[in-house]
């Protein structure tokens, strides 16, 4: 490639060939405030020349915590800018969790966004021994910490202008001494099980990746994206700073995370990254504040969503379609689908991607319906996000695409998804262990995750190749398969499912409070809370419906129909990344669940009907608190399997 | 803005020897008392103290038989509301007093009414000079909402917030008169933990970021002896104790106020 091989490099370049264009917008005190890609440039170098006055050096770590703030982006430049390497932290995280990552990357300096995160670092400074100096964005409620390790930003921008008047050339020769194969970012990775670990990239893995998919998808410097998804996800990292920079679009950045939805409306983003559950909670509140519309327009809307889902997906993917149906759906573009899109804030998007986990068929065919080009990827960190990628036209619900440019894909023998391409990532830090087990001798990656391709080339990801397990009879079980199909149900909101080395499969259950919360309002069910609703005899019926809706459906599939599920409960907590039981990413720390519920699970693999728990449950502050309660165990249909179709040979 | 801890100053308010009665009920008896600048005062004392109707004297909702109020050195026997009000004294009510069909921003603006100067059909005409003015207050007041931390409801009618909402609403609503002395009755009351949590961070930010004086009711006896700096105890109209948290905690009238005493014949 050209000799623009790094981030500073490139904002350079943005910076003298679409200087004038917004680089990046953030919505501070009701107003859209919109920094140029050379003012962005000149933030960026004051930054980076402060950081280099405060004696942050080459090799050096910058943690970054803090919600999406052009600032945190432009940190993140700074730090390479002057060979350094930013590591961003997801901003949720309990201060522990941080000092770990602030330990293993050995890092000297943070910045952090408000008082909330340094109070955090205040925290973790007292036990880590390497954490030097601390950058502070937004100064409310600062005022009364003097420590002299603390500073404000703008203040570290002064000082970097004058440090930038006093050594001339400092930035420019600092800028030029970078190379593609410099480490660019460091992502830890939530995890399943253990601590985190630090994925290692190089400008080259992002910058490639990136690209790769902005000429696949045509992505434009007039395109808008919202910046709304934790910075230290690495979805975040390629879709809202990788291709921010090799794209030049412009980043929104919404007033506060409460803001997101409104934000989304002012900015109309054309390029939109949502993971499953976020379209699932809109479909939700969609589906609810249309049953408590006027009966007329409820009717119009059910009968022009009917016409969509008919005609919608079709004229998306350039199939054929009856002029009475184009003709229905164009008016119902202006009656129901445009009015709908705008109020959703997604009337210009061109693109929008989903990943993470299953989408639920109806969802993705809803959004697809209405003219929105949602498409699935399959991706990880450890590729720099682009494994497979559904090409225009080929987008089904149930496959992830085909492998994204220069990416091989292939299918080891024991299921589990391999790749390898420019994404793929160079090392677990300091876990020379880790990084082989991951990353064979030929660059191959182990994703972790079984999947087969279909017949067109399309890959089909079932589970996690770990959690594939047989029941005593051998038959085949992917819980995460299960989980799903039961997640589908808006009335479900998380679902655990057992079954390896066990004689039949049974689950935990979490119901939705959103959508039951709804049902109980229109039935008249008072409830003080979640663990009252879920205990609702009424409630606990619906799920069994929904169970063996499931259990049908499965009897129909021969490999997997034996894997019914025979017993359930419904827990009386929702599951929580606080409690541990989630990780911030929000998936399911399975063997976490297991050992905490255990007592649960016997009881769902005995013949007793009730189960007493008593379990530990962490607040949004931080204390902690018990809960107790007697759970009906129930017990659901399940339907004969067809039998497998076995051709005469 | 920027000083560290603010420092207690001369006073800024002075109540003497007040009296107030309602027919034969007397609410308030010989209260004197005095609000020092930018200090956070309690006001304590059992449900029919006549903590409400002492803050009611002071914003001049009620006028006092007896006794005077100094302002500012100011002294005055009675005072309309809006007179203090123009003064700057601002309040918030124990049983919100928002317009519950406006949304939060309109509610807000309300509040900076007292200080735009174009008349209403200025104001209707949105055209020049009024509309800069418009946009001026419009600036401060999203000051506001970003100090509260409420953009997420901007353009929601209040009447649709949940009540601890309603309450921060209100406190920005009166935030925006930029008053000297803001009066705020029970702000905590009815709120959860997490909410009384947020609303004395919020106290604590307007007193040292704004320098402004409060004086507060409140029943919530850990959180009065943590925010205030000083506290005055009332009881049956009467004052009972003033003085530091510790000092009120320590006062023997207080304790037998709150606790009760034996009648003396049980005593024997």
């Amino acid at each position: 490639m050209s000799d623009t091989d790094t981030f500073p490099k490139l904002l350079l370049e943005n910076a003298s060939r679409i200087g004038n264009r917004p680089g990046c917008r953030e919505k501070d005190l009701g107003i859209w405030q919109t920094w140029t890609w050379a003012q962005v440039a000149d933030e960026v170098r004051a930054l980076a020349c402060g950081l280099a006055a405060l004696g942050f050096g080459r090799g050096d770590k910058l943690i970054i915590i803090g919600d999406n703030r052009p600032r945190l982006y432009w940190s993140m430049t700074a730090a390479q800018a002057i060979g350094g390497v930013p590591v961003p932290v997801y901003q949720d995280s309990a201060a522990k969790e941080m000092g770990f990552v602030i330990d293993h990357a050995e890092a000297r300096f943070a910045l952090a966004e408000d008082q909330e995160q340094v109070d955090k670092l205040l925290e973790i400074k007292g036990t880590n021994q390497t954490l030097e100096s601390i950058v502070y964005d937004d100064a409310r409620g600062m005022r009364n910490y003097d420590q002299a390790f603390l500073h404000d930003f703008d203040k570290v921008q002064e000082m970097g202008r004058a440090f930038d008047r006093d050594n001339p050339g400092f930035y420019d020769d600092a800028v030029a001494a970078g190379k593609g194969s410099d480490i660019s970012v460091m992502l830890y990775t939530s995890g399943t099980t253990g601590n985190p670990k630090g994925v290692v990239l190089t400008h080259t893995n992002v910058m490639r990746t990136a690209e790769n998919n902005e000429k696949m998808e045509g992505l434009k410097e007039s395109d808008e994206i919202l910046a709304y998804l934790p910075m230290a996800w690495v979805g975040d990292h390629i879709f809202s700073f990788g291709q921010n920079y090799t794209a030049g679009f412009c980043v929104n950045c919404p007033e506060s995370s409460a803001t997101v939805m409104q934000d989304l409306r002012d900015i109309g983003p054309t390029y939109f990254f949502a993971p499953p559950r976020i379209f699932e909670n809109i479909l939700t509140t969609v589906m609810v504040r249309m049953e408590d519309a006027a009966p007329i327009k409820r009717r119009l809307f059910h009968y022009f969503m009917d016409v969509a889902q008919r005609a919608g997906t079709r004229i998306l993917d350039g199939k054929p379609v009856s002029s009475m149906d184009r003709l229905l759906y164009a008016l119902g573009n202006v009656l129901v689908y445009g009015p709908l899109k705008n109020t959703l804030g997604f009337s210009r998007i061109r693109l929008a991607y989903t990943a993470g986990e299953a989408i639920g068929p109806d969802i993705f065919d809803f959004f697809r319906a209405l003219g929105i080009n949602l498409k699935q990827l399959y991706g990880m960190t450890e590729a720099s996000v682009f494994i497979t990628v559904q090409p225009d036209g080929q987008i089904r619900p149930d496959t992830v695409g085909v492998p994204a440019p220069e990416v091989e894909v292939k299918i080891a023998d024991n299921g589990e998804v391999l790749f390898r391409g420019p994404g793929s990532f160079q090392e677990y830090y300091k876990s020379a262990e880790a990084t082989s087990e991951t990353k064979d001798p030929e660059g191959w990656v182990h994703t972790g995750d079984a999947g087969v391709f279909t017949e067109d080339g399309h890959l089909k990801i079932i589970d996690r190749a770990k959690d594939v397990g047989r029941l005593n009879d051998g038959t085949l079980v992917a819980p995460k398969y299960l989980e799903n199909k039961l997640k589908f149900f808006p009335n479900i909101k998380e679902a655990v499912a057992f079954g390896h080395q066990r004689d039949y499969v049974a689950a935990f259950i979490n119901i939705d409070l959103v959508a039951m919360g709804n049902w109980a309002e229109r039935h008249n069910v008072a409830y003080g809370g979640y663990q009252e609703l879920a205990a609702y005899p009424d409630v606990q019926d619906i799920v069994r419906e929904h169970v063996e809706q499931v259990n049908r459906d499965l009897a129909s599939d021969p490999q997997l129909g034996g894997s019914q599920i025979r017993r359930f409960l419904v827990l009386p907590k929702e599951l929580d990344a606080d409690d541990g039981e989630l990780t911030r990413t929000r998936k399911v720390r399975r063997s976490f669940v297991a050992d905490r519920y255990a007592e649960l699970i016997e009881a769902l693999y005995s013949d007793r009907n009730t189960c007493h728990v008593e379990t530990e449950v962490t607040f949004e502050d931080g204390r902690k608190g018990m809960l107790a309660a007697d759970l009906r165990i129930l017990d659901a249909k399940t339907f004969p399997v067809a039998e497998a179709m076995r051709e005469a040979s | 803005m920027t000083e560290h801890r603010r420092i207690v100053g001369d006073t800024l308010l002075k109540v003497e020897n007040i009296s107030l009665g309602f027919g034969g009920v007397q609410a308030l008896s010989g209260i004197s008392f005095e609000i020092r600048e930018h200090e956070i005062l309690a006001i304590i004392g059992p449900n029919g103290a006549g903590k409400t109707s002492m803050l009611n004297v002071i914003n001049g909702f009620y006028h006092p038989q007896e006794g005077a109020i100094a302002f500012k050195g100011e002294v005055r026997r009675t005072m309309r509301p809006h007179r203090a009000a123009k003064q700057g004294i601002a309040r918030t009510f124990q049983n919100v007093a928002l317009f519950k069909g406006m949304s939060t921003l309109d509610n807000i603006m309300s509040g900076r009414n007292l200080r735009m100067h174009r008349n209403i059909l200025w104001q209707m005409l949105y055209y020049g000079p009024a509309r800069n003015e418009e946009m001026e207050h419009r600036h401060r007041v999203e000051e506001i909402i970003d100090f509260l931390e409420i953009q997420a409801i901007r353009r929601t009618p209040v009447g649709r917030l949940p009540y601890g909402l309603q309450k921060r609403v209100e406190l920005a609503r009166a935030l925006a008169m930029e008053p000297e002395l803001l009066l705020l009755d029970e702000p905590m009351a009815g709120m959860n933990v997490e909410e009384k949590e947020d609303m004395c961070r919020f106290i604590i930010d307007v007193n040292e970021q704004f320098g402004t004086t409060i004086a507060l009711i409140e029943h919530d006896m850990g959180v009065v002896m943590d925010i205030s700096d000083r506290v005055v105890v009332l009881d049956y109209g009467r004052k009972l104790a003033e003085g530091t948290p510790d000092e009120v905690r320590a006062n023997q009238d207080v304790i037998d106020a709150y606790l009760g005493v034996p009648h003396e014949e049980e005593l024997v």
